[in-house]
Parts: C-alpha cells; structure tokens; sequence
C-alpha cells in the first residue's frame, strides 16, 4: 500500500491504493465516490468517465498511483455551488436524456469535455465524442438532445438514423 | 487483476534501470495494458510507469520532419501535427475513443504492435525513425511479426520521426466494437516513391504492400492498383472477416488513400 493524494473536486483528498487499484476504485471504495459508475470490465463502457487535469479518461482503465497529484472531477463536482444542477445536468433532466441513468455519470463527464473543447457542438460531432460512452436505454437521440440544449442551440427533433 | 509494484521513475536512465528487474514491464498510457491486465493475461511483478519521464512529451516540427514524444498522447498528435501532417494527426484522432485518446500513447502503440494497431501503418508508411535510449530503429527493421518488435526487453522509445511526405492518407474500415482497423492502408507519396503499408489484416501485423508501391511509384492514381490482387493466405480470419475479405478490404482501402491524399 502508498498513500495516494489528489485533489478531488477541488478538495485534497488522500487515500491508500495498492499499485493495481484502478482509479475507479480508489474513488468508490477508498473515498466513497460512488457516483462514479462501472458497466464493465472491458474499458469499453464509458460508465466511469472522469477528467482528469482536465481530460476525460476512464478511471477503470488507470491506475489511482498514476493520479498522484493530479486534479481529478467527478460527477459529485458537476452541480452548481447552491447545489442545483448545472446545465448540463439540467438538460439530461429536461430531455429526458436517462431512463435506468447507469451510464449518466459518464455520459454527463463526457458532455462537459466536449462542451469545453467545442462549445457549439454539431449534431454529428455530438454523436461522434460520445463513441466511448454506451447507453442502453435511451438509443441515444435524447443524450445528444440534452447536450445541444445544455450548449444553448435551438434542440430539433432528431430523426432515427 | 494481480498485484505489482507501481514505480514512476522521472528519467529515461531510472526507467531503463527499473525495466531490467526480473518481471517488469514498461507502462505508457495503459489503454491496452489495463485491459489485459484485467483478464491475466499479462501479470507484471514490477510496472514502470514512463508518463513522469521528463522530456518525452510533445509535437515538434522541422526540416520535413515531424517528431512525437514517445509519450506523447493520441489527443496531442490529432491537435498538434494538424498543420505539419495532416495525414498522422487525422489516423491519431481515429483511435478508440475520446478517452482512450486522452491516455493513449504513440510509444505504448508502437511498443505493443498489436496487428490491429493504427499508429504502425503510419510508422511503416511514413518510413519512420524510432527512438529509442539507446538506438535509432528505422520503421522497416522494426515491426518483426505480431505484438512483436525490435525493442529489447530494457529499452523505452523516447521518439518517432516522421518525414513528411508530398501527399498521404489513413483509410480505416472501422471495426466498430473494438474501434480498432479490421483493415487500415497508410499510403504516402515521396519524392523517390510511394510507400503503403497495411495494418489489421495480416497474421505477421503491419507489412509493406510492395506491388501497390511500385504501381503508385509509376502512376499514383486508384486506378494503376485496378489489376492488383493481394493473396489472402497469410491473412487473419476471425468472426469479423474472412482471410479473402480482408484481402479484398486491403484492395478497397487502399484505393481510397489514393484517392483521398493530400
């Protein structure tokens, strides 16, 4: 075991980690973060998107040791100070962008990164960042309605591909 | 997953150090290792993380030439070699997802050669030179057959330079639940010759199609490659595709690079 600290929603917080503790881990087990979600064992979900340094990474494919240090967001640092929700979280409730809400956590970490690199998203390139993250219930249109709403664009309906 | 020890050494010399202890393994951006980790299929006793490494990070461009940190992110390379090559920085923003770009890295690439891998078309297309601490491996003696490569079991790429061709392109036939190539063709257009190398259909992992080069060399156009047929043989056959349509894919992708080069 090394103590591992970073600095978690803008708070330090420290914790101890084995060198295979994966960053998922570290933050459900070893801190209590558990709205960080895992969907799978194969990186492929999406489910526990959080940024860190201001990246989005799958924290079940990281180890918590190479975070040491490092400035981790998670989906309990998304809402606004007075603790409503922000915008993004705002839209997913507006439009309907959950059902079961399993992938959410990662779908609205994904989001946030995208809205920061490209604050006018198009609807493709919604689509297109949203690759690593799978949802199984809404078939997506939702998702993506929610993230043109939460980037303030008027929100079409969006047609079945 | 099974324990190691997690070590982070800051110079390429600690990490070299660190590597030649019995059951250490190097660690780049993790994004196949962690995975494989998870199912044992690789059990290191030590891991040497080589992100804290210092001075392996970064694009730079010069002389025609464009070098990659060996550390350097997929995400980096799509944004910073956009202007210097368009054709490296466009397959870099191909790989995986958002996310796995973000941790993936050129050197964990290169160093694993997975047959599927994106990066090693561009590597053996582009007729780059890798870095290492301790030599400079040119692309062609480096890729020696699946998930193998010239690398020593103590040696770190710390670079790849990429001379930058007149005109190229990265046509990828996206396997969609792996996102990695069921078939990728990098084709680049030199002053002395046309180079294509072909990634996610042979058994031996990426290799140079020779007979599409000296077609293109004469006549960089699709249609100089109409006549050319690629034997299957050698290719890989899985739930995805047969040898014979992966060869056909080879054919098709191929074409398209030309077509698409710029």
């Amino acid at each position: 075991m090394t103590k591992v600290t970073m600095t978690i929603n803008g708070k330090p917080r420290s914790g101890d980690a084995e060198g295979r503790t994966l960053l998922s881990s570290f933050l459900r087990d070893e801190l209590g973060l558990t709205g960080t979600h895992v969907g799978c064992d194969t990186s492929q979900c999406g489910a526990c998107v959080v940024h860190v340094n201001g990246k989005a990474v799958k924290s079940c494919t990281m180890f918590a040791a190479e975070a040491d240090g490092a400035e981790v967001d998670t989906i309990e640092g998304q809402a606004n100070a007075d603790g409503s929700l922000n915008v993004i979280q705002q839209a997913f409730q507006d439009y309907h962008g959950l059902q079961c809400g399993f992938c959410t956590p990662g779908m609205v970490m994904s989001a946030a990164a995208l809205l920061k690199e490209n604050p006018i998203p198009s609807e493709a390139e919604i689509r297109h960042y949203l690759e690593g993250n799978i949802c199984r219930c809404t078939g997506y249109h939702n998702i993506v309605r929610a993230i043109l709403a939460a980037s303030g664009q008027d929100v079409p309906a969006v047609a079945a591909e | 997953m099974n324990n190691f020890e997690f070590v982070k050494p800051s110079t390429v010399e600690e990490a070299s150090a660190a590597l030649q202890s019995e059951g250490a393994q190097a660690l780049g951006g993790g994004q196949t290792l962690l995975p494989t980790m998870k199912q044992r299929l690789a059990s290191p006793e030590t891991l040497v993380s080589l992100t804290g490494v210092e001075g392996m990070v970064g694009v730079s461009a010069s002389d025609g030439t464009v070098t990659v940190g060996g550390t350097t992110t997929h995400a980096q390379v799509a944004a910073e070699a956009a202007s210097a090559y368009p054709a490296l920085a466009a397959l870099a923003g191909q790989i995986g997802d958002p996310a796995v770009r973000n941790r993936g890295t050129i050197g964990g690439s290169l160093a694993n050669n997975d047959p599927a891998a994106c990066y090693p078309s561009a590597a053996l297309g582009s007729g780059a030179s890798i870095s290492t601490n301790k030599r400079n491996i040119a692309a062609d003696d480096y890729f020696q057959g699946m998930f193998e490569t010239a690398l020593e079991e103590d040696e770190i790429i710390t670079s790849v330079s990429f001379p930058v061709p007149e005109a190229a392109s990265y046509q990828k036939f996206l396997q969609p639940a792996s996102r990695f190539a069921l078939t990728g063709v990098f084709v680049a257009k030199f002053p002395g010759g046309v180079r294509v190398a072909v990634t996610g259909a042979s058994n031996n992992g990426v290799f140079r199609w020779t007979e599409a080069e000296e077609a293109l060399s004469k006549e960089f156009r699709a249609d100089a490659l109409m006549d050319l047929r690629i034997n299957h043989l050698n290719m890989i056959s899985d739930l995805h595709g047969s040898q014979e349509y992966r060869a056909h894919l080879v054919g098709v992708m191929t074409r398209r690079a030309v077509e698409s080069a710029s």
